[in-house]
């Protein structure tokens, strides 16, 4: 069951960096929207 | 998401030849296909900002954000790759046509992104990164095409080739369909928060800037003051 090891890590891999990319864009996101007024957010 | 784990974990069989590290391929193939549609928004978006009158930051935007996102599906699939490489051949790394060209390509766009950061007006950065962004794109099919152009140990495509021959069974397939499909929807969604997060940065570099200056001339008016 060598194999196991090497396909569940390479979701675990694609997952984790996927995720850590989302989670730090997000944080980053809230954080500077706390310092821009809503009205020069042109999404909203 | 879970339906690509389901797919690829659960419901798709093992191949004959690969036996169950084919499972890795629903995921590796992919991230290298999002990261090529990725790099050539990239280059679009870079077209588009540099040959349309308006020259809008927005497009730089979506050119920084959608080549962030390539390098981090390029950075998965050379990693997950190696596990597959170490499965099916015995080695983690090769340096094979297919395996150096990604490499390169992973390389590009890291100084893609390096370049970007180099001081400057954002008009600066956007247009120096605009002409790069053109330039590195010409690798994608250098990637693909490699282990046509070279004797490579890596296979060739089995479904992106130009004779239009699958050769995959249905549900094999479909797994890879579900895979492409949750890939897209993540690029879309990260590219939607990051190019905002890229417009809030540059918004709050824009008011520094202001604030710097209207602080330095009321400096200059009271020094002028002082004088008479």
């Amino acid at each position: 069951m060598e194999d196991a090891g090497f396909i569940l890590g390479s979701y675990f891999l694609t997952f984790a960096t996927v995720g850590l990319f989302a989670w730090r864009t997000l944080r980053s996101g809230r954080k500077l929207a706390d310092q821009i007024p809503d009205d020069d957010k042109y999404w909203l | 998401m879970g339906w690509l784990v389901a797919f690829g974990l659960g419901f798709s069989p093992a191949d004959r030849d690969q036996k169950e590290s084919v499972r890795i391929l629903y995921v590796h193939v992919p991230t290298i296909w999002l990261a090529y549609l990725a790099f050539v928004v990239t280059a679009v978006s870079s077209g588009l900002y540099l040959f349309t009158k308006k020259q809008s930051l927005g497009w730089d935007r979506a050119a920084g954000a959608s080549a962030e996102i390539g390098v981090a599906f390029v950075a998965v699939t050379l990693a997950v790759g190696s596990l597959w490489g170490r499965l099916t051949w015995g080695v983690f790394w090769q340096w094979d046509a297919r395996l150096t060209t990604t490499a390169l390509l992973f390389v590009t766009y890291i100084g893609y992104l390096a370049v970007r950061r180099l001081g400057g007006s954002h008009q600066q950065r956007a247009k120096r990164s605009a002409v790069l962004g053109m330039i590195a794109v010409v690798e994608i099919p250098l990637v693909h095409f490699s282990v046509k152009m070279w004797r490579s140990l890596h296979q060739e495509a089995t479904v992106a080739n130009l004779d239009g021959d699958t050769k995959m069974d249905g549900i094999m397939l479909f797994s890879l369909f579900v895979g492409v499909i949750a890939f897209t929807f993540l690029y879309v969604w990260l590219m939607l928060h990051r190019t905002r997060t890229m417009a809030m940065e540059d918004m709050l570099e824009d008011r520094g800037l202001d604030d710097a200056l209207v602080a330095r001339r009321a400096e200059a008016a009271n020094q002028q003051n002082g004088a008479h």
